[in-house]
């Protein structure tokens, strides 16, 4: 079915930007140490001036600690996809707006719980992601790029220009708090938010890793070197690819579902192809095909975020001249100019550093 | 329908699609020449509409607002050409063989622009004084017709001719096409591919200013992010119409136009959008290849 559609096309180098994938067996520790620490925040009083401008334990700080955890889950789920499988998608927006949107429509329309909600969002997410992914996946490569945008920047138009009066338009739909657990509304609450968000990043991790580990996480990954290959072992790669792309969506589902909490609300930015862009930003500047590296990526694109606009305004800028301070003063020109000079200069993102600055023995 | 509902939508519709080819057709060249998928040509878009809105806003030196406006379309144009000349020479070139980064570098220097753009001249919508005959109607078929709609179709359909004749009748354009075709036997007959591949880029760059100006014409406005929303509509565009084929590009800008001019008219605003996406995806289930596309890519 699949193949009548497959054509051939030149086989494609693997890209400078994606390394070949590495498992240590040192990430499990170590990660579970950096879980440990990041659990232990909200108790810790100390401030970091500079970095963040609050005490560690202030809803404040926790705030953007979450909604970098979020990133780096979403941003883990995009790896899978681009990453490990090879699959530019430039759609992956649309499954965490859906389970944005999803969690917060299925509460309000249906008066569920958030505890009903949200596994409800993530099963109606799979099966939108099997049908277009199974539509989108039928082209390769750029095309396949374009036609996931479209279908992303349909749910876009659709939430934004709202038809069916229930999506809130551009003003967005506020969360709807009736149904959320006690322990995740208030600002005193908000480190039970985080600590969801904390999670939902570990756990995306262990599936992430197990799944790239696993024999169809193997056809991933031969997928992106070469398809064609695959192909010719008697192997389908459309199946692969289109339980590749299905993960991912749910992953990210379930991140947007727990952003819901943080940001008390869905609105038609985080359907838009800029966000799916971010993503890009993130496990690029993290490192592509390394999934700590995208987790990093997404954490430090989070803090830039929600930090550099508050650094603008402390005035630190403003002795430069007006035409270098408006750019400044924008948060994604910054992250854009480096996300530049790092696929230039150091492809593997900031998950390569190591390796580059000769702190790790290269394996052979 | 009346008569003159179905020629107001018709004309609007052909405008809108006369925006989309020229940012669609350069889209297509490149990704059929080179193999890369320019996200930064939204950007070249965004270049020529603010470039528009600064000589029509500042140049006061130039009484007249026509002449003023044809200044505009000059400098557009010559910025368009030297922002996809720098881009291909800067940037795309240093990763020939490796599409992925070539995408994510054309990303980066969009995200950037954009955002260079936003702080200069900040993200709140921008709108210019337009020579009084662009509000000017005229009634064709009992239907009262903006001159400014007229206008943008008949510069598309002059750059449409333009550029079939260049890749028809002159030399670049023939290694242009036999590249798109197949560019291993282009090298191997000895001939230097990479100057078609700078010169497809400023040549892109060049329509989608221009397409930014008859934009910015259209939506009576621009802010710095409005270059990627056309951009979304001209991926599909060139998806429809079948990558590396201008006349199919041609063909199916008419198509998305007139569709989402006349679904968001009579079932509501988004729901032509919408229709436009669905379009995609049929196109995609019955002809993977695109209207008049060769080979799926």
């Amino acid at each position: 079915m699949s193949a009548s559609v497959t054509q051939h096309t030149e086989a494609t180098a693997p890209s400078a930007a994606i390394p070949a994938p590495r498992r240590s067996r040192t990430a499990p520790i170590v990660m579970g140490v950096i879980g440990l620490v990041l659990f232990a925040v909200p108790f810790v009083g100390a401030t970091i001036p500079g970095v963040f401008t609050g005490p560690m334990s202030s809803p404040g700080t926790l705030q953007i600690l979450a909604v970098g955890l979020v990133f780096a889950g979403v941003a883990m789920s995009y790896d899978l996809l681009l990453g490990y499988t090879g699959l530019l998608s430039l759609g992956h927006a649309f499954y965490f707006a859906l389970g944005l949107y999803g969690t917060n429509l299925l509460m309000r329309l249906f008066a569920l719980s958030y505890v009903a909600a949200v596994p409800l969002a993530l099963v109606i997410t799979l099966v939108v992601a099997l049908v277009f992914g199974s539509v989108a996946l039928r082209v390769r490569g750029v095309a396949f790029a374009m036609v996931t945008l479209a279908f992303a920047e349909a749910f876009h138009v659709f939430v934004e220009a709202d038809p069916a009066r229930i999506s809130g338009g551009e003003e967005g739909l506020p969360l709807s708090s009736a149904q959320v657990p006690d322990l995740f509304t208030g600002v005193v609450n908000t480190r039970w938010v985080y600590w969801l968000a904390l999670t939902f990043a570990l756990i995306t991790f262990v599936i992430c890793r197990q799944a790239v580990a696993s024999r169809a996480g193997r056809v991933w990954q031969a997928i992106r070197e070469n398809e064609d290959r695959v192909e010719l072992l008697g192997l389908i790669p459309f199946h692969f690819k289109l339980l590749s792309f299905g993960l991912s969506a749910v992953l990210a589902a379930g991140g947007g579902a727990v952003y819901l909490l943080l940001v008390r609300g869905a609105t038609p930015g985080s359907a838009s192809s800029v966000f799916t862009l971010n993503l890009i930003i993130m496990v690029v500047l993290g490192g592509l095909g390394r999934l700590w590296g995208a987790a990093l990526g997404g954490l430090v694109f989070g803090y830039l975020q929600l930090r550099l606009p508050g650094l603008a305004r402390s005035g630190v800028f403003d002795p430069l001249p007006a035409w270098l301070e408006g750019p400044l003063t924008e948060p994604l020109f910054i992250l854009a100019v480096l996300f530049v000079i790092l696929v230039m200069f150091a492809p593997g993102g900031l998950a390569s550093l190591p390796d580059r600055l000769g702190l790790r023995r290269s394996e052979p | 329908m009346s008569l003159q509902v179905f020629v107001l939508l018709s004309v609007t519709g052909l405008g809108l699609a006369g925006v989309y080819f020229l940012i669609a057709s350069g889209l297509s060249l490149i990704f059929g020449l080179m193999d890369v998928l320019n996200l930064a040509h939204g950007l070249f878009f965004t270049v020529g509409s603010y470039a528009t809105w600064w000589v029509m806003s500042r140049f006061d030196v130039i009484g007249s607002l026509g002449l003023r406006f044809a200044v505009a379309l000059l400098v557009a144009a010559a910025m368009g050409w030297a922002v996809g000349w720098a881009t291909e020479r800067l940037f795309v070139r240093r990763f020939y063989g490796d599409h992925v980064t070539q995408i994510l570098i054309t990303l980066g220097i969009s995200l950037a622009g954009v955002a260079l753009i936003g702080g200069w001249f900040s993200y709140d919508p921008r709108t210019f004084p337009l020579p009084e005959l662009f509000g000017q109607v005229v009634v064709i078929a009992g239907a009262r017709i903006p001159v400014s709609r007229l206008l943008i179709l008949a510069v598309s359909v002059v750059l449409l001719v333009a550029l079939l004749t260049f890749l028809r009748r002159t030399r670049h354009g023939l290694i242009i096409r036999a590249g798109v075709e197949n560019r291993q036997m282009v090298q191997a007959m000895g001939i230097d591919v990479a100057k078609s591949f700078t010169l497809v880029f400023a040549l892109g760059g060049l329509l989608a200013a221009i397409g930014g100006v008859l934009g910015a014409v259209f939506f009576a406005g621009i802010t710095p992010e409005f270059g990627l929303n056309v951009l979304i509509f001209a991926f599909i565009v060139v998806v429809i119409g079948g990558l590396g084929s201008v006349e199919g590009t041609a063909l199916s800008a008419v198509l998305v136009g007139l569709t989402q001019q006349f679904v968001n008219f009579f079932a509501g605003a988004g729901v032509g959008d919408l229709t436009v996406v669905v379009l995609l995806a049929a196109t995609l289930l019955l002809r993977p290849q695109g209207l008049l596309g060769e080979v799926a890519r």
